[in-house]
């Protein structure tokens, strides 16, 4: 089967701007990932096509891309899922600086995830000898959000992130929701406190494109919702 | 001139045994992380099924069970003191991750979970150790993300602890010179620029090289990048004949299944229905060790009980449709995702086509139990290189390892060698460095972006990949073997010829790969010449012209290095047995 490709090009030591370009493969299988195909082009048509990918099977979380308008993982989409009408548009994450060509600055992305404490916090010592206990019921509210891939996805989606650059974004909150809802952590507070402001919480106005895009169908914008309520609880 | 940047300790390898090396380092001492990717993307990651240890929370077990059956499991190739240390140390590492935050799975008394897993049993009578053994509960886990969630446990100590990390950074050489490691030359990918790493310390730990076989559960980056640099640095590695094919990788891709999915009573089936391991393995059946499993799959496939792929290729079925639905959502998502997503097969209603895949080296930079890497097979010691995880050979997991041990030998060793670079940087002073150390690198890596040769990368790795899968698989002989030494000694003129089309300094993923190929190159050499030397079958090494293990002749782990252009150097190292003399290896 025949397939056309368009890709946003960038390389920063030959163009001023970044521009699209077309490739024509004659031979795919409608069985290949997208990322097979990237592949193909990289190793047989064009060396310089830069791209960031790891596991090929939706874990590690390095080859988050737009595709056709919509924020994907390259090895989790087959092309038989995708509308071979027209080419498949392939661009790179929104609201984050190109490197070069599908590769962009992640540096705030993480950055902003340190900000929610990502780590357990704790006051009262461990059991010395042995774990400490947690029901399997509220291990199991933390299994969704301990999903996350960290592939920047759901953050680059979100139009709150497009037009404010402060947003530390869906994807440290779901972090902190990871934590603030484990019931062996004791730093909600100072979680909460951080995250308790315009550029926190607040600035997510249930658009729900996070969850639309999330390669790992985390239901994100519940998880923050929880987060809202547990704060205005906290404050009344 | 290049840059030189100095910190007490160097860690190589983001995965599970460099954070959990780097939570362990003081911040008294400066500690840098390169890893060529961001630390999360880290190949620890994809683990699913479980980590394991005696912790009894389910029934009755005991860490003496667990070391019995790792050694048992290593067809008694891994050294028994080590062993010992691991499974004794096991339920402390457990107990440890839990209290680091990682989300456990739970029993009713809200205790970790634990289920089956291969080659994991106790006896039925307690005071008969050699009698009657059944399965026994005591992988520990998270759904079926295990890894998944230790790595970003791990990760997230790292970033309390303010662990320096450079990700992106390429590692490209491990300056060694009289038995003195002084650091290691990278380079950044996303600017080119070529760095000294200067300093008292450096840990390897970059995981395996999957990605010399064609199927493969091993993530792209799995290309052995450290134990080719040891290997390339003149120092010797370990059993590297001794490689691991996971019996179940989703047909085609190799993309891995879980032993978990048996773990919870999935069943293997060949064309005919037929629940087959029942004739290989009568007492755990589904639930043998990995090597068992992927020969006994081969060989249902070659006496005409697989099924025919489209594409020519063969695979047998797992088969977990009868659990229920409710089972397979809580337990196994991830997995029963893949096989949606990529077969468009749903589990609950239909089997999983299987094949087996390249999964797990258990050989690797030889290292006592404190992590200190090997000079020679006498015992030497290079001053100031460590190594843990898949990249080292401690030995652990001897001729095979046995599921959830991996990510038990990088909690376990990544600590312990954590602690013994701290007493060595008690007392250890910087030692002088060569302002051209990167030259050798810097020049290498000019050659190939300058180079206009006829050769491909993706060719040659291509080449390699299917040639290491039909020459030095899972049945290996003499002939085939001969055929693969041959091949890579073609592959390495081709590599002379290559040329990238990326000859930019910014995010120059073309020259990354051609690097890799190097390596991967230099990990097949390692396994083919350690594979075509050993004239017995043992554990994952199986040898069609010598079916039998011989323990008079070949009970010895392979010391193999480097000898400039001539053929590898092979030594021998005594295995250390404590208690349990080699017996047959029957389930």
């Amino acid at each position: 089967m025949q397939i056309q490709v368009r890709i946003l090009r960038y390389n920063p030591e030959k163009d001023s701007k970044p521009f699209y370009q077309d490739f024509t493969l004659p031979d795919v299988s409608p069985d290949w990932r997208l990322l097979d195909v990237l592949h193909e082009i990289k190793w047989k048509y064009d060396g310089t096509l830069t791209f960031r990918r790891s596991c090929a099977h939706g874990i590690c979380g390095s080859d988050g891309m737009k595709v056709n308008g919509k924020n994907r993982l390259a090895c989790s989409i087959l092309l038989k899922d995708l509308n071979m009408n027209n080419p498949i548009l392939i661009e790179p994450l929104p609201a984050m600086p190109i490197i070069k060509d599908l590769v962009v600055d992640m540096t705030g992305f993480f950055q902003k995830y340190e900000v929610v404490k990502p780590y357990l916090i704790t006051k009262t010592p461990p059991p010395s000898d042995h774990e400490r206990l947690q029901s399997n019921e509220d291990a199991e509210k933390l299994f969704e959000s301990a999903k996350c891939i960290l592939c920047g996805c759901c953050t680059s989606s979100c139009p709150s992130t497009w037009t404010n650059e402060n947003y530390i974004g869906p994807a440290a909150l779901l972090k902190a929701y990871r934590f603030v809802f484990d019931t062996r952590d004791e730093g909600a507070d100072e979680r909460l406190d951080i995250i308790d402001n315009p550029d926190g919480i607040w600035r997510c106005h249930t658009i729900f494109n996070c969850i639309e895009t999330c390669p790992k169908e985390i239901n994100i914008t519940w998880h923050l919702s929880q987060l809202k309520k547990r704060i205005s609880t906290r404050e009344m | 001139m290049s840059i030189i940047k100095t910190f007490d300790v160097v860690i190589i390898g983001a995965g599970g045994a460099g954070l959990r090396a780097a939570v362990e380092i003081p911040k008294e001492y400066s500690c840098a992380v390169l890893s060529k990717v961001f630390p999360p993307r880290s190949h620890t990651g994809t683990a699913q099924g479980g980590v394991c240890a005696a912790l009894g929370n389910m029934e009755e077990d005991s860490p003496e069970n667990h070391v019995f059956d790792t050694i048992k499991g290593s067809d008694y190739l891994g050294d028994q003191d080590k062993i010992e240390i691991m499974c004794y140390d096991a339920v402390r590492a457990i107990i440890e991750l839990e209290h680091m935050g990682l989300p456990f799975s739970r029993n009713a008394e809200g205790k970790i979970a634990q289920r089956k897993f291969g080659g994991h049993t106790k006896p039925v009578d307690p005071n008969e150790p050699f009698g009657k053994r059944v399965p026994v509960d005591r992988a520990c886990y998270s759904a079926d993300r295990t890894g998944h969630v230790m790595l970003q446990t791990l990760y997230e100590n790292c970033i309390k602890n303010s662990v320096n990390f450079f990700s992106e950074y390429f590692v490209t050489e491990i300056i060694i010179e009289n038995g003195i490691c002084k650091g290691v030359v990278a380079f950044d990918i996303s600017t080119g620029e070529i760095i000294i790493f200067h300093s008292k310390v450096v840990m390897v730990a970059t995981g395996g090289y999957g990605r010399v076989y064609r199927i493969t559960s091993n993530a792209h980056v799995g290309t052995g990048d450290g134990t080719a640099l040891i290997y390339n640095a003149g120092l010797p590695l370990e059993d590297m004949e001794f490689y691991q094919f996971h019996p179940t990788g989703l047909w085609r891709l190799g993309i891995l299944v879980s032993e978990a999915a048996r773990g919870e009573g999935g069943i293997l089936k060949n064309k005919d229905g037929e629940r087959f391991m029942a004739r290989y393995a009568p007492s755990v059946m589904d639930l043998a060790p990995r090597d068992m499993v992927s020969r006994a799959i081969i060989t249902e496939i070659r006496e005409g009980r697989g099924i025919k792929g489209s594409d020519g290729t063969d695979y047998v079925f797992l088969d977990v449709s009868h659990l229920g639905k409710k089972i397979i959502d809580e337990k196994l998502p991830e997995i029963t995702g893949f096989a949606r997503t990529y077969l468009g097969v749903e589990p609950t209603k239909e089997p999983i086509p299987i094949q087996p895949t390249a999964h797990y080296a258990m050989g690797g930079i030889p290292t006592n139990e404190n992590c200190e890497v090997f000079l020679n097979e006498t015992g030497d010691i290079v001053k100031g290189l460590y190594a843990a995880g898949e990249c080292a050979c401690v030995s652990v997991h001897g001729a095979n390892r046995l599921g959830t041990n991996s990510l038990l030998d990088l909690v376990v060793f990544g600590r312990r060698g954590g602690k013994a670079i701290n007493k060595f940087l008690q007392s250890v002073e910087l030692s002088g460095i060569n302002r051209d150390a990167a030259d050798k690198s810097k020049y290498a890596m000019q050659n190939i972006l300058e180079k206009s040769g006829n050769e491909k990368v993706y060719a040659i790795r291509t080449e390699l990949q299917e040639s290491m899968m039909d020459f030095c698989g899972i049945f290996r002989n003499e002939n085939d073997l001969k055929k693969m030494v041959d091949k890579i000694k073609e592959l390495k003129e081709k590599y002379k010829n290559i040329s990238v089309q990326d000859k930019g300094k910014i995010f120059n993923t073309d020259l990354v790969e051609a690097l890799e190929l190097d390596n991967l190159i230099s990990n097949a050499e390692s396994t083919v010449y350690g594979a075509l030397n050993r004239k017995e079958s043992r554990g994952a090494h199986d040898r069609e012209d010598f079916p039998a293990r011989d323990d008079v002749n070949w009970l010895k782990h392979t010391f193999i290095s480097k000898n400039g252009g001539q053929e590898p150097v092979i030594k021998y190292k005594p295995v250390t047995i404590t208690k349990y003399q080699p017996m047959e290896r029957k389930y």
